[in-house]
């Protein structure tokens, strides 16, 4: 069991330096790029499959004691957010495959993918806050690379304001950490969770968790602090878009729900409604820029943050239910955004454009593209059986039973703009007429290339239709994960073995 | 030892802060090298610092005498500088790949990714913000 906790991170490294290797040969490099992504895959379910059987699993690396070594933990959150991103991951690279020709652009993307998800794998199973931290780094310079690949100007200023905020983002992190160290004399985050219980002065604890709110709020892009997601999202490859709206901000968020149950639970009656604001709001402005907006990138990135304030809520209200519906929500929006940037690289292969003043008629042209776009675009507006109505549904029960009224009106007043939005998308671009002005459409991709780009929409469709037909399996595993998150006992359990720290010193952190 | 180290760890940050509200992206580069200098001291200081007094153990014992600096987070500043280095690296080359393409390193004047009608919206939210 422990080598798998091993692998989500060990396997994409691999196929990222023997990517970079094998760049000689472009067949060489694809064959390595999907051995990579379904070893991933098939690492991820064997690593969800153990924690479903057997609860949480930790591995000591070098067999070094818990709070002084570095840990990997998986409980089912992390399992289920590593099988989320392997399957995102898998359809990615067989989407560039068709999206990408052979080519310097193609030959440097997939080892950096590989990379990327390397650093999101690691941040889920990271057991201590500073290799979360790593992780972190290892994704943002793997994502940058993927950003300005390519080298528009679009790309390299969105890429500026993307690099700028993330840079200010990790290095608070990086200040929390050390602050937090200062304040527990550990970092193992199941030890966190039992030294900031004896921290004394407990209003700087609030003030370290706030540093981390930021750190966090940033890199998961809610209401004050996401201007960099709408001004970067839209402008690289198709397929760097969509591992990126479906991957980069839910770390973030898996950070926060992380940290603000098992670390911060010490004054939620602070840190919880302020999150709860943070919530409310984000919701409202993502909507609200979404509307806006008349690019089809550019809309779906605006709802990304929209749909980052349903998320937060969950965590807000900090209940089981609560978490149970942020859990879901966050592994349905996954597969849903994901489709939807794919959906959007199609419509510019197939029609030549993404702005919606120049679509038109593709449910007469491409009837198939658009049953597919269908899926993921009313999912994520909510609509019975897809998988978005339970997600909302769910959430909105939570904050009903927790008697906040308001924040479910929200909630539902924001899923309304969503159906508005995805209805615009729907009408401009698959419903009326294809306008004069916009000239013929490009000629038809080769039928090799076209099932490429349609086998990765059409199986995240599946996915979603499954999950939103029969809920259960996946309402179960964010029940238990949920479980899991609200008594974190069994988490320290896991970590420390049931004994607290090996040698629980009485001097603070001054003799380790 | 820690009172000066605060009050460096200020000045730093004030620095920063002062350098990251220019529109030049060059500046703001600046201002993240002692923003990630000041994130380190304050890593340092959480260690505690003390005079001569080297963490050996003497023979015979499991421990070393109490009251020396904590190693652990000078290890962890190591590591967080050569990251840092390494993303401070990337923002320069950045910084002059955007000024090949675009000719300008003023943030107000990088409307490649959001051109201006439609992103005037964003500009509003964004002095509303800072």
């Amino acid at each position: 069991m422990s080598w798998l906790l091993v692998c989500p991170i060990v396997i994409p490294l691999a196929a990222a330096v023997a990517g970079f290797a094998g760049r000689g040969s472009e067949r060489t490099q694809r064959a390595v790029s999907l051995a990579g992504a379904v070893g991933l895959a098939g690492a991820a379910a064997g690593l969800l499959a153990g924690v479903w059987r057997d609860g949480i699993a930790s591995v000591q690396i070098g067999a070094w004691p818990a709070p002084y070594g570095i840990t990997l933990v998986a409980d089912h959150l992390s399992a289920a957010m590593v099988a989320v991103s392997a399957l995102i991951g898998l359809a990615t690279v067989i989407y560039a495959f068709g999206d990408t020709p052979p080519g310097p652009l193609s030959r440097a993307l997939h080892p950096l993918l590989h990379a990327l998800l390397a650093g999101v794998c690691g941040a889920f199973l990271a057991g201590d806050v500073f290799n979360l931290y790593v992780w972190f780094e290892v994704m943002l310079i793997a994502s940058l690379a993927l950003l300005v690949l390519g080298g528009r100007p679009a790309q390299l200023d969105g890429a500026v304001r993307y690099a700028a905020l993330s840079l200010i983002a990790t290095t608070l992190l990086l200040s929390g950490i050390g602050l937090l160290y200062g304040l527990t004399g550990t970092l193992n985050m199941a030890d966190l969770h039992l030294r900031v219980q004896e921290v004394e002065d407990q209003g700087l604890l609030t003030l370290v968790a706030m540093v981390f709110i930021i750190a966090f709020g940033l890199k998961s892009a809610v209401f004050p602090l996401f201007f960099w997601l709408p001004a970067s999202y839209h402008t690289p490859q198709t397929a760097v878009s969509a591992v990126f709206s479906g991957l980069l901000t839910k770390v973030g968020v898996y950070a926060l729900i992380r940290f603000f149950t098992l670390i911060f639970r010490h004054d939620v009656g602070y840190t919880h409604e302020l999150l709860l604001w943070v919530a409310g709001l984000t919701m409202v402005t993502g909507v609200l820029g979404a509307a806006s907006r008349n690019e089809l990138r550019r809309i779906l990135s605006f709802h990304i943050i929209s749909q980052i304030g349903y998320m937060i809520l969950g965590l807000a209200l900090f209940t089981t239910f609560g978490l149970l519906g942020a859990i879901f929500y966050v592994i349905h929006h996954i597969i849903v955004k994901a489709n939807l940037f794919f959906v959007s690289g199609a419509v510019d292969r197939l029609a030549g454009s993404t702005d919606l003043e120049r679509l038109g008629g593709l449910y007469r042209d491409r009837p198939l593209l658009a049953a597919l776009f269908f899926v993921p675009a009313f999912s994520l507006a909510g609509f019975p059986p897809l998988s978005g109505f339970w997600a909302k549904l769910l959430l909105i029960q939570a904050s009903i039973e927790r008697d906040e009224f308001v924040i479910a009106g929200v909630a539902l007043t924001v899923g309304l703009l969503t159906a508005y939005s995805m209805t615009k998308i729907w009408l401009n671009a698959f419903w009326k007429a294809r306008p004069d002005d916009a000239g013929p459409p490009p000629p038809p991709a080769p039928p090799r290339q076209r099932k490429l780009l349609l086998a990765p929409i059409a199986a995240l469709a599946g996915v979603t239709l499954a999950i939103g037909l029969y809920a259960r399996p996946l309402y179960v595993l964010a029940e238990r994960a949920a479980a899991e998150l609200m008594a974190p006992s069994h988490y320290v359990e896991a970590v420390l073995g049931g004994g607290g720290p090996v040698a629980a010193p009485s001097d603070g952190g001054d003799a380790e | 030892m820690e009172p000066i180290i605060a009050v460096l760890v200020g000045v730093l940050m004030a620095a920063t802060v002062y350098l990251m509200l220019s529109r030049n992206f060059v500046r703001f580069i600046f201002g993240l090298a002692l923003l990630s200098h000041a994130a380190n001291l304050v890593i340092f200081a959480s260690g505690g610092m003390t005079r001569a007094r080297p963490p050996l153990i003497a023979p015979g014992e499991t421990l070393p005498p109490p009251g020396i600096a904590n190693a652990v987070p000078q290890a962890l500043m190591l590591t967080a500088i050569v990251i840092s280095f390494s993303l401070l690296t990337f923002a320069l080359v950045l910084a002059f790949r955007t000024y090949q393409e675009l000719e300008t390193v003023d943030t107000d004047r990088m409307r490649a990714a959001e051109p201006s009608p439609a992103g005037t919206g964003a500009d509003a939210g964004r002095g509303a913000v800072d």
